[in-house]
Formats: C-alpha cells, sequence, structure tokens
C-alpha cells in the first residue's frame, strides 16, 4: 500500500514525462479499440441499412458498386438504366413489387432521392423496420419533398417550409434550381441508415426540376415556371437503379440470371446479402492492415513507456538508496517501479478510451456524410475490455524490465551512494 | 558466588551493548578482498561515538553491515543482542526499518515526496516505528510536526516547498528528523555534515546530540573530517579496528 502511494506521488512528480508517456498509449490504445470498432459498427451499420429486398437492379457495374450507391449513397453510378427496362422486369410475374431510385441531385449536402410511393411502403431496415413518419405524409405533388431526420435537424426544416435543390451530389452546387422551390411534406423519424440524410421526392419532381435542361446544362434562354412543369408529361427516361422484391425467395437466382441477361440493355441485378459479403472481403484485408498497425502503434507506446523509465532508473539510485535505508525491501523497490509502470498502462488505457470517445463523438457527423458510417456511442464490449487488459498487462510486462533492473541495482548498492 | 556476579556483570554489559562485532569479515564481492575485518567491537546504549576514517577505508561499508544492508562472509554482527549475519534479507530489512534510523551524506530526500511525508516513510514501512511515533503524540503526522519544530523546520514557507528546494542543510534536518521518528534504538549517521559549511556544522550536531539524547539514542557518525571527534563521547580510527588493508589513501 505504501509503495502504492509512492508510486502514485512518483508519477505525479514526474506529470510531463508521464503526461506525453500516457498521451502516447492512450493514442494507440485509441487507434486498437477505433479500428475495432469501426470494423463492427461498419458492419453492423451497412448489415442494417436494407433488408426484404431481394435484388439490386442498376446499371451493369459491379455488385459492390451498385450496393455502394443505391443503398448507401457513396459514389455514383457510371450508367442509368432506361425507363423501359425498368418497366419491362416490372412485368415480370414473379416480381411483387419494385422501387425506383433516381440519384445525382443534392440539397446542401444531402443526397436528393427521386422514388416512389413505394418507397415508404417497401423500404425496410434493421431487419425488417418499416419507415416511419415522425410528422407529415408522403409526398403527393410534384414539388413536394420528404426529409430524412437527420436532414431536416441539421438544416433546421420544419413541415411547409421551402427547399431550392441544386444539381450534383457534391457540397457546394453552382447550379441551383431556384425557381422551383419544393416544400417539405413531411419528415421521417430516425433509422440510423443514409435514409436520414437523405432528401426524398417524387420521380416526377426531379423531372419537373430538369425540365429546361438538356444533358445535364440549363438551356440558355429557356425557361420553364414551376406551373408549366405540372402541366409537362414527367414521366422520367432513365433511373439510377431499383429495388425488387419477389412473390418466393426461390425465384431470386432465376430473377436474377434472367435480369442479368436482358437484352435490351446491360443491367445487372444483385442479390443484398452477396454483395454485402463481397464488400465485406475487399474491406478484411484494409481491416487486417489497419489491426497490424495499431498492433505496432501500441508497441511502440508501450516501448515508450519502457524508455522513460529506463531512463529515469540511473537518476533513481540514490532514492532508491534512501527507501533502502528507511526499510524498503528490494522486492518493494521492485514493486515500485512496477506499480508505476502499470499505472501509466492503466492511465494509458483509460486515455485511450476517453480519446475514443472524444473522437467518436466528433467524428460522426463526417462518417455519416462522407462514409454513410453511422457511429453509435454504445459501450465498450466485451472484446474491447479484453483489448485493454491486454494492454495493461502487456504494461506491466514491460514494467518488469526496468523494476528488474532496480531491484537488482538496489541489492547491489546497498546503502551506498556512490552514483 | 563468583561465577554468577561475573555472569551478571556480563549480562548487565550485554544489556548495554546494542551493537557488536566479533571476528566480522566482508568482501563486497567474493573474488575481491576483504573490505571490513574487524576482530571486536562494540558500542554501548547511548553511547555518541565517531568513527574516522579516510576516504575509501570502508566506513559506509561498516555501517552497510551494522544497517543489515549487507551480512559479512563469516563472524557475527550483533545489533540490539539479535545476529543479523544470520537473518534472511527480508527480516534484517525489517530489523532496519524498525531499529535503526540512517542519515546520509546527501540526497537524503525522495524528490517526490513532502517534508513530513520523507519523515514519515519509516513508519511506512515499519509498524513498531508508526506505534512508537503515535504514542509519542497522537498521530504520525502530529510527531513529524513536532520533530520539525524541534529543528527549526516549521516555518510555513518551508513545508509548502518542494524539498529539493530546500538548502543542503535543512535537508539535513529533514534526514534526521526522519531517522528519529518512532524512536529506533540506533541512529547511523554517514558523514551528514560534508555538504555543509563550519558554523551550521556545528549548529547541525548540536540539533543531533540534543535529539539523541531526549530519547537516549544511540548514535553512529562516520567521517573522514577527525575534527569533529572531539565533540563526541568516544572516538574511534576505522584503520585501528580494521584489520584489512584497504586501497584508501593515507
Ligand atoms: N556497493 C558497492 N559495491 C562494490 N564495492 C563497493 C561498494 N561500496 C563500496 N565499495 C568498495 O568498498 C571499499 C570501501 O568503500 P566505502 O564506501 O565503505 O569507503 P568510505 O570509507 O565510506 O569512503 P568515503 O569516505 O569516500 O565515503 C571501496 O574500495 C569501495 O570501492
Ligand atoms: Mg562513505
Amino acid at each position: 500500500m505504501a509503495i502504492i502511494r509512492l508510486a502514485l506521488k512518483s508519477v505525479w512528480n514526474r506529470r510531463v514525462t508521464a503526461g506525453l508517456t500516457v498521451l502516447a498509449i492512450g493514442l494507440s490504445v485509441a487507434m486498437l479499440l477505433g479500428v475495432e470498432k469501426l470494423r463492427r459498427d461498419a458492419r453492423e451499420g451497412f448489415a442494417n441499412t436494407i433488408s426484404g429486398t431481394d435484388l439490386i437492379v442498376g446499371a451493369r457495374s459491379g455488385a459492390v458498386q451498385l450496393l455502394l450507391y443505391s443503398v448507401f449513397r457513396i459514389g455514383s453510378a457510371t450508367n442509368n438504366i432506361s425507363w423501359k427496362s425498368y418497366l419491362d422486369i416490372t412485368q415480370h410475374p414473379r416480381v411483387k413489387w419494385t422501387v425506383p431510385l433516381s440519384l445525382g441531385d443534392a440539397h446542401r449536402g444531402y443526397r436528393v432521392l427521386g422514388t416512389t410511393l413505394d418507397y415508404f411502403e417497401r423500404y425496410r431496415y434493421a431487419g425488417g423496420e418499416p419507415l416511419r413518419f415522425a410528422t407529415g405524409k408522403p409526398f403527393n405533388d410534384v414539388f413536394d419533398a420528404v426529409l430524412g431526420a437527420e436532414a431536416a435537424e441539421r438544416l433546421g426544416y420544419a413541415l411547409g417550409d421551402d427547399i431550392i435543390i441544386a444539381h450534383g451530389a457534391g457540397d457546394v452546387s453552382l447550379i441551383e434550381h431556384d425557381d422551383k422551390p419544393f416544400r417539405v411534406s413531411g419528415i421521417l423519424a430516425r433509422t440510423g441508415t443514409p435514409v436520414d440524410r437523405t432528401v426524398h421526392v417524387s420521380l416526377a419532381g426531379i423531372e419537373a426540376m430538369h425540365a429546361d435542361w438538356r444533358s445535364g446544362m440549363p438551356v440558355p434562354g429557356q425557361r420553364v415556371s414551376a406551373d408549366d412543369a405540372r402541366e409537362m408529361d414527367l414521366t422520367p427516361e432513365a433511373i439510377t437503379a431499383f429495388l425488387v422484391g419477389l412473390d418466393s425467395k426461390i425465384a431470386v437466382f432465376a430473377l436474377q440470371r434472367h435480369i442479368n441477361e436482358y437484352k435490351g440493355e446491360a443491367l445487372l441485378a444483385t442479390i443484398p446479402g452477396v454483395a454485402l459479403q463481397e464488400l465485406w472481403d475487399l474491406m478484411g484485408v484494409a481491416e487486417n492492415a489497419l489491426r497490424i498497425l495499431s498492433l505496432l502503434v501500441v508497441t511502440t507506446g508501450l516501448l515508450g513507456m519502457l524508455t522513460m523509465i529506463l531512463s529515469s532508473l540511473e537518476a533513481r539510485r540514490r532514492e532508491m538508496a534512501v527507501l533502502r535505508s528507511v526499510g524498503a525491501r528490494p522486492l518493494h523497490i521492485f514493486g515500485l517501479f512496477m506499480s508505476e509502470a502499470g499505472l501509466l498502462a492503466l492511465l494509458g488505457v483509460g486515455a485511450g478510451v476517453l480519446l475514443l470517445y472524444g473522437i467518436i463523438l466528433m467524428g460522426r457527423p463526417i462518417a455519416a456524410r462522407e462514409f454513410g458510417l453511422y457511429l453509435p456511442i454504445g459501450l465498450p464490449q466485451a472484446r474491447d475490455f479484453m483489448v485493454l487488459g491486454i494492454v495493461v498487462l502487456a504494461g506491466f510486462v514491460v514494467g518488469g524490465v526496468p523494476a528488474l533492473r532496480a531491484y537488482r541495482l538496489s541489492l547491489a548498492d546497498g546503502l551506498s551512494m556512490t552514483v | 558466588m563468583e561465577t554468577t556476579t561475573i555472569a551478571a556483570i556480563r549480562k548487565d554489559e550485554s544489556e548495554r551493548r546494542q551493537v557488536y562485532l566479533e571476528d566480522a569479515r566482508f568482501a563486497w564481492r567474493p573474488s575481491e578482498c576483504d573490505v571490513i575485518d574487524i576482530d571486536r567491537f562494540e558500542v554501548g546504549r547511548g553511547e555518541r561515538l565517531f568513527i574516522a576514517g579516510p576516504s575509501g577505508s570502508g566506513k559506509s561499508t561498516l555501517l552497510s553491515l551494522l544497517g543489515g544492508v549487507v551480512v559479512p562472509r563469516e563472524g557475527r554482527v550483533e545489533v540490539l543482542g539479535t545476529d543479523l549475519s544470520k537473518m534472511p534479507g527480508r527480516d534484517r530489512d525489517h530489523f532496519r526499518a524498525d531499529h535503526v534510523g540512517i542519515v546520509f551524506q546527501m540526497f537524503n530526500l525522495v524528490p517526490y515526496l513532502s517534508m513530513a511525508d520523507n519523515i514519515m516513510l519509516p513508519c511506512r514501512f515499519s509498524h513498531r516505528r508508526r506505534q512508537r511515533a503515535q504514542a509519542r503524540s497522537t498521530s504520525v503526522k502530529a510527531d513529524a510536526m513536532r520533530l520539525l519544530a524541534d529543528l527549526e523546520l516549521d516555518r510555513p514557507a518551508l513545508l509548502a516547498r518542494p524539498v529539493t528546494d530546500l538548502s543542503i542543510g535543512q535537508q539535513q534536518r529533514v534526514a534526521v528528523a526522519r531517522a528519529l521518528i518512532g524512536s529506533p534504538e540506533i541512529v547511523i549517521a554517514d558523514e551528514p555534515t560534508s555538504a555543509l559549511d563550519e558554523g551550521t556544522r556545528e549548529r547541525f550536531l548540536e540539533l543531533l546530540f540534543r535529539e539523541c539524547d531526549t530519547e537516549d539514542t544511540t548514535l553512529l557518525f562516520v567521517s573522514h573530517d577527525a575534527r569533529l571527534g572531539r565533540l563526541f563521547s568516544r572516538c574511534v580510527l576505522l584503520d585501528d579496528l580494521n584489520n584489512a588493508t584497504t586501497e584508501a589513501f593515507t
């Protein structure tokens, strides 16, 4: 007990160097835990984002890419699919429902999704949860918009507000469709998926916005007012992708083949679970690399501690002799150095946990915006505690080196203060 | 009749005797020659003994033996009637904590502890000294403050200061307080005055004697400065005791 008190005071006395050591260990621990948490949350978040959909269909590209842009709003499609192909496939006898998705516009950094009312009926997340409205109702006018929970909250929109949608998915859009404002008709309840960050409008709404546009640019001198647009034929020529639900799971593979071999245009149908698995496989390599890297960083942190204690050893031989003179046994000296190392490791681990939560709190909006990743704050899990325990243990083991040296020195030096 | 008297005298003598060395030989390493080779040496209770000897003559080594930090290769080192040479290391450390107070030449203080915490250190390792300090002034802390007052170190400005900022003389007085807390029977001082100037040295010794007198503490004081010897009740030259030939300069 006396030794623990001494260790505390000794560490406090060297609080600057000790603080830096703790910080180094803390950062390394935060990284170690962070990589693990990111992996877990990414998998969980991605797996929770879509459920109940049998196939996702888009222009032919990679299954992972299709999944990412259609469901997670990451990246964008290289090609659209024609409305005709979409209609053809909806005619297939096994198809129970479809939800067309038209992406490409943004509102102040939030993606705009053109879709149909079926979206609110059919879209499922987190193992079968349907979308719910916090207030308002689905769009029923061309210029109605339904906001995801976060988009509404962040932008401070309420029911009935006007919003102006910009072209292009970027944060800063140069061309705004300011002549045709949309009105907020509903706000969805929070889902913890990219839906929260989406502005939903009807397919007709997307068409109306672009009524006076040709090939992605406004046609000079030609302005179509909102009321005129309402009168036009607003059937889209193309959409980005669509979700398909079948009347029987057995038909999934047959329909997938049917779509992949579709004559009219090069399409790709993918099963969400399969595409997710492909994504995990892709991420696995990066995850392992990160894991190894963070282990190395932890090792560096602990070696930093070793260096700090070892380099103080010579200067502390007098202190050791003084302690011996008042009755401390060599084992006490050993314990003192062990306690200091253990204390630093414990503090480091504590700092690591705090740092991690700090980083998560600050990084949440960025992760959600840039990567569609929703990081829950959640308590550390059993596995995390195991990792923390191992780091503390490693700290003690590393601390054993200077402690053993101090033990030997205190035996050899006795009370002599020649150093 | 006569034998009982002699036995009684012997017994009385051994009770008065606090330190006793017999045929004690010690070398720091088995391969090296002896640093200490003392046939017979004893110190009585309450004595103020000055041990003089040139640098390297083995004064500190002798004190290490008496403190039970090291044990002789052969022979007896008795302190308070206990033969330290037969004791396991752990018990010797315990014995030292209980019965011996030590003051070094300098750098006596643990830099990260306050003045009071430095003084209370022996009470953290020795139950006996903790109890004795408490018996004397209700708590260990109070006893530390009493000693600080005795040694004229109780000014608030001093108490608040880190010990590393104290002058050498002040540090040495703190070390004396630490050696004396819990009233150990023996105080060992290894050249505690060598870093002090002449005036401070005399005052320091006066304080040391006064404190040792109040508890009838035996004081073993080593120094290469033989001039200090006149202030002590007994004076020995280590070279007279020690048969070992040391590499000391003469
Ligand atoms: N811890 C130690 N390990 C090995 N040898 C030691 C140790 N301490 C002292 N010695 C050796 O023992 C001999 C006596 O040293 P000691 O320190 O006892 O002398 P001293 O009389 O106290 O000298 P000084 O007046 O300089 O302090 C010296 O030769 C020294 O090198
Ligand atoms: Mg010496």
